[in-house]
């Protein structure tokens, strides 16, 4: 076996000081790891442990896919512990209930809250193992520990100039209560936090010895792949069983609900198995969906009935009282996810336990359904999470891990189940389509006084918690206009003052999954708020900024933003020649941003190029800068690439999509220069992640705007759209 | 059987000679670095060199290499510019697509006496990076031509 990743417990307890956090969604305590009861719900979740050979192993519960977790947490850990960066070795931690998010309630990588969840309880964790620290020291030379002060993985005593080392005070440490309210550092004393660090994860990953989902390696591994349906609810008529399993190499067919799985002694002999399989399928539910089906029935939703979300003042009054109102309506295509790491996931079932290998973002969720599938208790069940090949939320829907320990229990042999490139966008949870239509008012001192939004988009919660769709408003669609109150992202709704604001929503009827996208349906939501908003900018006579501002007059985080944005782009001095300038801002995951693009329309081809993207974010204490900054020019190409070029193709019934050639990715030449600010901010720390994808796009239809006077109300803006648009303006 | 000579190692496999070289070279000879990403050539996630060319793993049978040298990523020095510079600007963020990405701007480096680090970032339209972490390629390649030329020859 080639992974390198620790079990988890078992060298947890093997001397020496070991501290963690028992976190539940309500708070959380810090235990120390030696009195630690196995209760149900109490398991730690954070492990700081000092060997007395002065090794310092710090465990993070959270995915690494390449956002930097496992450094920052680490960061924190380490900080407030006083530790030397070089003593630290850092593991990725197995799931375990303790890694549950505080804020989330379970072990899982979404939400951009790795870092605003654990902010407090990762630094108490620190600062308590380093007062237990302290006070072994002080004991043990029988001095106040007032006089005793840690520095840098020591514990020292200036008068006597006496010194331990962490790891001489470990075992005599251990023994000490663990302090629940330590002393934290002052900003002023951060060593780490706020200093950039080296992602911990590079080097590996340079050198080509990182391990991810599809480079596990096992004694007798076996491969799978999967015959699936061509249209959405295709059922198997017929397949030849005996063809396949004469195929040289393979082992066994194994029917699923999902497909026919072909297990083989090799990839390629899964693959020509599957070949041989020869399925004939029924046709699907809706066997004439194609996109334009999917277009038309998304903007017929809009006059259909819907669930009533919000109704603050008299929406329908204000606007007939208005001085002028405006309409219009916003599409957003499907778009997948493509992860450069197609899905896949290695099993292995035996009778006794169940081991799991897989770039996971929901280790809670995986070992959930690994359990139930294995007809194994959860303590027999083992999730080990490897590197992400990136993730961008696919990887929190398990249905991968399920079909891996369904094969593996039928066949009796460890499991690498591997989706090919074209299953992975052709069966992708996609991020849903959305259909808008916004009627707002504009009084005669040109103030915006009323807004009535209607949205249609496929329901998330449907496929991962159904249980949470309440009167038939699927939150995680809203995201970005309405959120539930007392949600954990605390700022996913429109950022406008609106005395008068009427939201409603329509599930739409289509039979694709859909998952959360980087920043789930905020990036659809803020191309229709913030395209409407440049229009009614427009419409007032107002300046796209001006305009904004006077409806944010009480949120001074969004006014920062703004205000940064502007003065860092120079808004207000008229573009370059030829080019277009466009503003949007955007909050979500408990952090506000705003961005200006500047781009230029070839006016023979369509063709847009955009060649600067300028971002202010306020994400409050920043842990590392140089991924702080990552994160952003991230989601910024990400979000261009579905700006410009991103819709996934539907026919028949089915995906027509497959690979890279019908589904077009931004390429180097197409990104732009991207500059980031960040506010200096003492506020509430926010996720940082997702946040720079929402504003890209309407700020592209907004400098499309400005450079043309043409108004596209939909992604992506491709060469053949936007010539359209020209030549019918 | 069928002879190959990767990473300046020659190895006998009892594969098929049509068997695909990126398979081969994952699964047999358990060089994980070289990534499956798209299987048809338009990612670049798996390009090794061939005799110090890129090339791209998944388009190859081990009968198209006979005779030829392979290097892998993990046949790439850790001394090498490219995989210094990378680390010095921390390019990569998921990091799967990488390997193939700095395989790629290696072999170009080598291409000619005085490379030309703007003609290379021209070369990279055919690379898919997910992530988006093309600013940091660029910088990566910048940085990486400027340690080449300080080398000496």
């Amino acid at each position: 076996m080639k992974v390198t990743r620790r079990e988890f417990l078992k060298s947890s307890v093997a001397g020496g000081l070991s501290v963690a956090i028992s976190a539940t969604p309500f708070g959380y305590t810090i235990v120390n790891a030696a009195e630690k009861k196995p209760a149900a719900g109490f398991d730690p979740n954070v492990w700081v442990r000092i060997t007395p050979d002065d090794r310092i192993t710090i465990t993070i519960g959270n995915s690494e896919m390449g956002q930097g977790v496992l450094t920052a947490q680490s960061m924190i850990i380490a900080d407030e512990l006083e530790a030397d960066w070089k003593q630290i070795r850092i593991e990725q931690g197995e799931a375990r209930d303790g890694f549950k998010s505080p804020i989330l309630g379970g072990q899982i990588t979404v939400g951009s809250g790795s870092l605003r969840g654990f902010y407090e309880p990762l630094r108490k964790a620190g600062a308590a193992t380093r007062a237990m620290l302290v006070k072994a020291a002080a004991d043990a030379w029988n001095v106040p520990e007032a006089e005793c002060r840690a520095v840098l993985g020591s514990v020292i005593h200036a008068k006597s100039r006496r010194r331990f080392t962490y790891g001489q005070l470990a075992t005599k440490a251990a023994k000490l209560p663990v302090p629940q309210n330590p002393v934290l550092k002052q900003e002023s004393e951060f060593r780490y936090i706020g200093k950039p660090m080296p992602r911990v994860d590079v080097p590996q990953k340079v050198a080509g010895k990182a391990v991810y989902g599809l480079d596990v390696d096992l004694e007798d591994m076996h491969y799978s792949v999967l015959a699936r349906p061509p249209a959405y609810g295709a059922k198997p008529a017929s397949f030849d069983r005996a063809a396949a399993e004469q195929v040289a190499g393979v082992v066994k067919v194994v029917p699923l609900p999902m497909g026919i799985a072909v297990c083989a002694r090799s990839f390629e002999a899964a693959l020509k198995g599957r070949e041989a399989l020869n399925v004939s399928w029924s046709k699907g539910v809706v066997p004439d969906m194609d996109n334009a089906y999917i277009e038309r029935e998304m903007l017929a939703d809009l006059d259909r009935p819907g669930a009533r979300v919000q109704d603050t003042g008299d929406a329908r009054k204000a606007l007939a009282d208005a001085s002028f109102s405006v309409e219009a309506t916003y599409f957003v295509p499907f778009v997948a996810h493509a992860t450069m790491e197609p899905m896949n996931c290695t099993a292995r079932v035996t009778a006794e336990r169940c081991d799991v290998w897989a770039p996971v973002q929901s280790q809670t969720a995986s070992l959930g359904i690994a359990s139930k599938i294995s007809g194994l208790p959860a303590d027999k069940v083992a999730i080990h999470t490897t590197f992400l090949g990136c993730g961008l939320g696919r990887r929190g829907k398990p249905d991968f891990v399920a079909e891996a320990v369904m094969i593996s229990k039928a066949v009796g042999k460890p499991v690498k189940h591997v989706w090919t490139r074209e299953e992975d966008i052709k069966y992708d949870s996609f991020r849903s389509a959305m259909s808008h239509r916004i009627q707002a008012g504009i009084d005669a001192g040109g103030q915006l006084t009323a807004w009535s939004h209607k949205a249609a988009s496929v329901s998330i919660l449907k496929g991962v918690r159904p249980e949470a769709i309440k009167n038939g408003v699927d939150a995680y669609c809203l995201w970005g206009l309405w959120d539930e109150p007392n949600s954990p992202h605390w700022n996913n709704r429109i950022q406008y003052e609106i005395p008068n604001l009427y939201i409603e929503f329509k599930m739409s009827d289509l039979p694709m999954p859909v998952a959360p996208w980087r920043s789930v349906q905020n990036a659809c939501n803020a191309f229709a708020i913030e395209s409407f908003m440049d229009e009614l900018a427009h419409a007032a006579g107002k300046d796209p900024l001006e305009f904004r501002l006077q409806s944010l007059k009480n949120n001074l985080r969004a006014r920062r933003v703004l205000e940064t944005v502007a003065e860092k782009s120079g808004w207000g001095k008229p573009p370059a020649r030829g080019e277009g300038r466009g503003i949007a801002q955007h909050a979500c995951f408990g952090s506000w941003m705003a961005q200006v693009v500047e781009l230029s329309v070839d006016r023979a081809s369509g063709k847009i190029k955009v060649h600067r993207v300028v971002a202010a974010v306020d994400c409050g204490p920043v842990v590392n800068p140089g991924p702080l900054s990552e994160q952003v020019e991230s989601a910024i190409v990400e979000a261009l690439s579905t700006a410009l070029m991103e819709e996934v193709r539907f026919a028949n019934g089915g995906v027509a999509s497959a690979n890279f050639r019908d589904y077009p990715i931004i390429r180097m030449s197409e990104v732009p220069e991207i500059e980031v600010y960040a506010v200096k901010s003492t506020e509430r720390m926010g996720g940082i992640g997702e946040l720079g994808v929402p504003p890209l796009a309407p700020a592209v239809a907004n400098a499309l705007f400005n450079a043309t006077g043409v108004r596209v109300r939909r992604i992506p803006l491709t060469p053949q759209r936007v010539l359209e648009a020209l030549k019918k303006a | 059987m069928v002879s190959l000579s990767v990473n300046g190692k020659k190895v006998r496999l009892d594969v098929p000679s049509d068997a695909s070289l990126l398979w081969v070279i994952r699964d047999h000879l358990k060089l994980k670095g070289t990534k499956y990403g798209c299987g048809i050539g338009e990612c670049g996630a798996c390009t090794v060199h061939v005799n110090g060319k890129a090339t791209r793993a998944c388009g190859m049978t081990v009968a198209d290499v006979k005779g030829k040298k392979v290097v892998t990523i993990e046949g790439l020095p850790a001394t090498h510019p490219v995989k210094q510079a990378w680390i010095k600007e921390q390019v990569v963020q998921c990091g799967y697509c990488q390997p193939g990405v700095i395989m790629q701007v290696a072999s170009l480096i080598s291409e000619t006496r005085k490379p030309d680090p703007e003609q290379i970032i021209a070369q990279m339209d055919n690379v898919i990076c997910r992530c988006g972490t093309h600013l940091r390629m660029k910088k990566g390649i910048r940085t990486a031509v400027r340690m080449t030329q300080r080398r000496p020859a």
